[in-house]
């Protein structure tokens, strides 16, 4: 029975850390049909910034959930200003200019911080108990504040006012700036969003992964994977996703080891597209946010 | 119809000439350490080739040509180990790669998948070379008689002679090999390109339903061109690991999926001496830079791909090329005589 | 292969194609003979073109059964029914836009001929279409009737014995207008063909038999000085509009 409560555990950390790495991008990406290959820089710098403030003295838990979207947000809304919005419209121009924008910033920190970083952050919560296993008190934090951010996303969506001329922008961009809603700013504001997500994700993980200037890369191909597999839905397809990826990874990770897990969830994620080319909830929850 | 393919090629045979020129004087006039690093230069030129016919002309937004890359130059490394001789193992290496990339194209073209999302599933699909390849250290990771040994990587062995697996090529030889080798793929690919199944990929990158509406099965074609491309990727792959003596997962890293990407962006989509002549360029800009710490290689190579996106989409050759076409029209005369066509582009 | 005036060349029986709640076709029944000129008319939103999409591949229906020739191409792809010897022109114009005129029309030819056939094909047609002056340049720099033109020479140019041409004299000059039915009155001597037109004037100066569409079905079948004298074709079309 413990077996059981430990393995659900870890295959509920696996799903939820898969939809956290990727929520940011699916906002992104569903909202403004740009894919962000600099997806996994922004997160890399949501681990710079929790590793910088706290060597500098700042709480961890302000450094996590506050610095850390706040900084990446904002560099997401100067991003956009600078770059993005050049090139709407021109989906593979985007690709390419935030692929520059990821070795640019790859290039940044390294000249900054150097290629390695000596000084990590510890998890700030211990062990738990569950019988005679013991599981990870800060990888159960991640579950819920992963669970929660959901919620919040959803809520933004669904309530707001921001969220419902975001909604409108991305039915018909055109239709809505004619009823003079500013596209522009919602864009803006949007990627500054994802940005802010992604950055709190990355802030986050730097606990459990360590900070590098190319860890971006590790985080990028799973977040696509789960993207695209999930559809242009943000919540549903990040959701959907996550539980069918995560959860094929984690059952064979668990029975044949990790590198097999990864090779597992390669293969269902080539296959799922084959079967439905437009992601999961392209074929169902077409309505679903 | 011979003769028309032959005399479209006109420009192509001129530079596989200056090619030969130059893969005969090199030897006499650089030193030996030069002459082994512009081997893994001509790999990488090769690698260049392969993505300018795949989405130069193909249209398909490749971002893991270097997986192909990657993948036989490991299947070459591993095949030599497992052989004692390295020319069945080209032939693998050509064979394995070619497979998995019908296999993946398979998946991709068949489902009918968009550009961008191929784009970024090649990339996936290199990343998770990356991240497999990595971990395979231990002593139980090993394929016949090859360790994989994980980011270390396997050191491969040299080209030996077709006839005789004991005399093994020296470095200066491995250059000419590299350098007909490339001689040869352009030649191939400039023919490919002309070929109705080459004009018919053009077609297809051009407008994929009219294609379809003409009675082409686009999927065969992208299917066709990708297989191939993948091919000659792994040709360089083995030129690659035999320029450096050496293969490691590194080569499945986010910087060279992106290097290659950029040489083709900066020589010009629908070129193929562009991206051929970008691919030295780059690799001696970022030789040069290897040399001091101010100025990172990412850097660099980031603020190159951002303006070249921004200012010069098409670039350098498609470029040169409209500006020597726009003052020949200006100045029939005078430059008629002088100005040659700079690319390969479709007559 | 022989064929007879009389063969049925096109047949849909029970042909649906419903989005979402939306019955674009509904429950159509419609037959081609061989060497027939069928024009498909209807207001904005009657079906047709989502009926001629159904033809072509580019829409697989919800229900039904399409038939070319016999054969079954119920939600088959594009090329298959291309492949069938069936030229398709859809109502954008679809060209090759980094291609010249020559190149287009080569495309073409060669699906079918060796490249020395298909060469020859291509100068025939562009004589045939006076097509001459432009036949070097990029099809991106044309205007918008001359890259109709192009399309349409591109399905001349592949010997189709059946043609589906949508809306081919849309944006058309009315000269081109004009040349574009000589166009089809040509096609007609050797193919059968159906066309979706707006231009009533298009439509009188080549049609014999028309099919009214109305809400997703065919509401009658007849010629067009029969339909123009009919009350409820009035009334649902040409009241407002003629």
């Amino acid at each position: 029975m413990d077996l059981v409560a430990a393995i659900g555990l870890q295959l509920a950390y696996v799903i939820a850390n898969l939809a956290l790495i990727s929520l940011g991008l699916a906002i992104i990406f569903g909202m403004m049909r740009v894919i962000n290959l600099a997806h996994g820089e922004f997160l890399m710098l949501g681990g710079y910034t929790v590793v910088v403030s706290t060597n500098a003295g700042v709480n961890i838990w302000v450094a996590m959930l506050i610095l850390a979207p706040l900084v990446v947000g904002i560099i997401g809304v100067i991003v956009e200003r600078l770059l993005i919005r050049w090139l709407y419209g021109r989906m593979v121009d985007t690709l390419l200019a935030t692929w520059g924008l990821s070795l640019l910033l790859v290039g940044l920190v390294t000249s900054i911080f150097g290629a390695s970083t000596g000084t990590t952050v510890a998890p700030p919560l211990g062990a738990i108990k569950i019988g005679t296993y013991s599981a990870s008190g800060y990888e159960l934090f991640l579950i819920l504040i992963t669970v929660l951010l959901l919620f919040l996303v959803w809520l933004t969506l669904r309530f707001t006012k921001l969220g419902l001329l975001a909604r409108g922008t991305m039915q018909n961009a055109e239709m809505a700036a004619s009823l003079g809603v500013s596209t522009s700013r919602i864009y803006m504001i949007t990627f500054g969003l994802g940005a802010a997500v992604s950055g709190l994700a990355g802030g986050l993980l730097a606990p459990m992964t360590g900070v590098l200037p190319t860890i971006g890369a590790t985080y990028i191909a799973k977040a696509f994977i789960t993207v695209i597999s999930g559809g242009s839905a943000i919540l549903a397809g990040t959701a959907a996703g996550s539980v069918l990826l995560g959860g094929l990874n984690g059952i064979f990770s668990f029975v044949a080891g990790s590198t097999f897990g990864e090779i597992a969830l390669l293969i269902a994620a080539i296959v799922l597209l084959r079967l439905m080319p437009r992601g999961i909830t392209g074929r169902f929850f077409r309505k679903s946010l | 119809m011979n003769n028309g393919i032959l005399r479209n090629m006109r420009p192509t045979f001129f530079y596989a000439f200056l090619g030969l020129v130059f893969m005969f004087a090199a030897p006499n006039v650089l030193q030996l350490f030069t002459i082994i690093n512009l081997t893994t230069a001509i790999a990488l030129a090769v690698l260049a080739l392969s993505l300018a016919l795949i989405w130069g002309y193909g249209g398909i937004l490749c971002f893991g040509q270097v997986a192909f890359f990657g993948l036989g130059a490991y299947a070459y490394t591993i095949a030599a180990i497992n052989f004692g001789d390295t020319t069945p193992a080209i032939l693998v290496a050509v064979m394995i790669t070619a497979a998995f990339a019908a296999a993946l194209g398979y998946f991709i073209f068949f489902g009918r998948v968009s550009d961008v999302y191929l784009g970024v599933i090649t990339l996936t699909v290199t990343l998770i070379f990356f991240s497999l390849i990595r971990r395979t250290s231990g002593p139980e990771y090993k394929i016949g008689k090859a360790l994989l040994g994980g980011f270390n990587g396997v050191s491969s062995p040299p080209l030996n002679l077709p006839w005789d697996r004991s005399s093994f090529l020296f470095p200066e030889h491995v250059f000419y090999v590299a350098m007909a080798a490339l001689i040869l793929c352009y030649l191939f690919v400039g023919w490919l390109v002309h070929t109705r199944f080459g004009r018919v990929c053009v077609a297809i990158r051009e407008n994929e339903l009219r294609a379809e509406l003409l009675g082409y099965d686009s999927r065969l074609y992208k299917l066709g061109i990708f297989t191939i491309g993948a091919g000659i990727a792994a040709i360089g792959g083995v030129l690659f690991c035999n320029g450096v003596g050496r293969i490691t997962p590194d080569v499945f890293s986010l910087y060279n999926a992106a290097l290659t990407i950029i040489w083709v962006i900066v020589g010009g989509r629908g070129t193929l001496i562009g991206p051929v002549g970008a691919t030295f360029a780059l690799f001696y800009l970022t030789s040069a830079l290897g040399g001091q710490s101010l100025l990172n290689n990412n850097l660099v190579l980031g603020v190159i791909l951002i303006v070249f996106v921004l200012l010069v989409p098409k670039g350098v050759a498609p470029t040169v090329t409209d500006w020597v076409m726009a003052r020949r029209k200006k100045a029939p005369k005078r430059v008629r005589r002088r100005a040659r066509p700079q690319t390969e582009r479709m007559e | 292969m022989t064929r007879q005036r009389g063969d049925v060349v096109v047949e849909t029986r029970g042909l649906c194609m419903h989005f979402g709640g939306v019955r674009a076709v509904d429950q159509v029944d419609f037959t081609l003979f061989d060497r027939e000129l069928r024009c498909l008319i209807g207001p904005n939103g009657a079906g047709k073109s989502t009926f001629f999409k159904c033809l072509t591949g580019q829409l697989t229906p919800t229900a039904g059964e399409v038939l070319i020739r016999g054969q079954d191409m119920t939600g088959a792809e594009p090329f298959e029914v291309a492949s069938l010897g069936v030229g398709i022109k859809t109502q954008v114009p679809n060209v090759f836009d980094g291609l010249t005129v020559d190149e287009n029309l080569w495309v073409s030819a060669r699906r079918w001929h060796d490249d020395r056939r298909a060469r020859a094909l291509v100068s025939e047609t562009i004589e045939r279409l006076r097509l001459g002056d432009i036949r070097k340049m990029q099809l991106g720099r044309l205007a918008h009737g001359q890259r109709q033109w192009v399309e349409l020479g591109m399905v001349v140019v592949a010997e189709p014995w059946l043609v589906l041409l949508d809306e081919p004299a849309a944006g058309m000059t009315h000269e081109e207008t004009f040349r574009t039915a000589e166009l089809i009155e040509e096609i007609n001597k050797t193919s059968a063909l159906i066309v979706v037109e707006h231009d009533m004037q298009f439509i009188r100066l080549i049609s014999r038999k028309v099919t009214l569409f109305h809400e997703g079905g065919i509401l009658m079948e007849d010629t067009m000085d029969a339909i123009s004298a009919d009350k409820r074709a009035r009334e649902v079309y040409l009241g407002h509009r003629a």
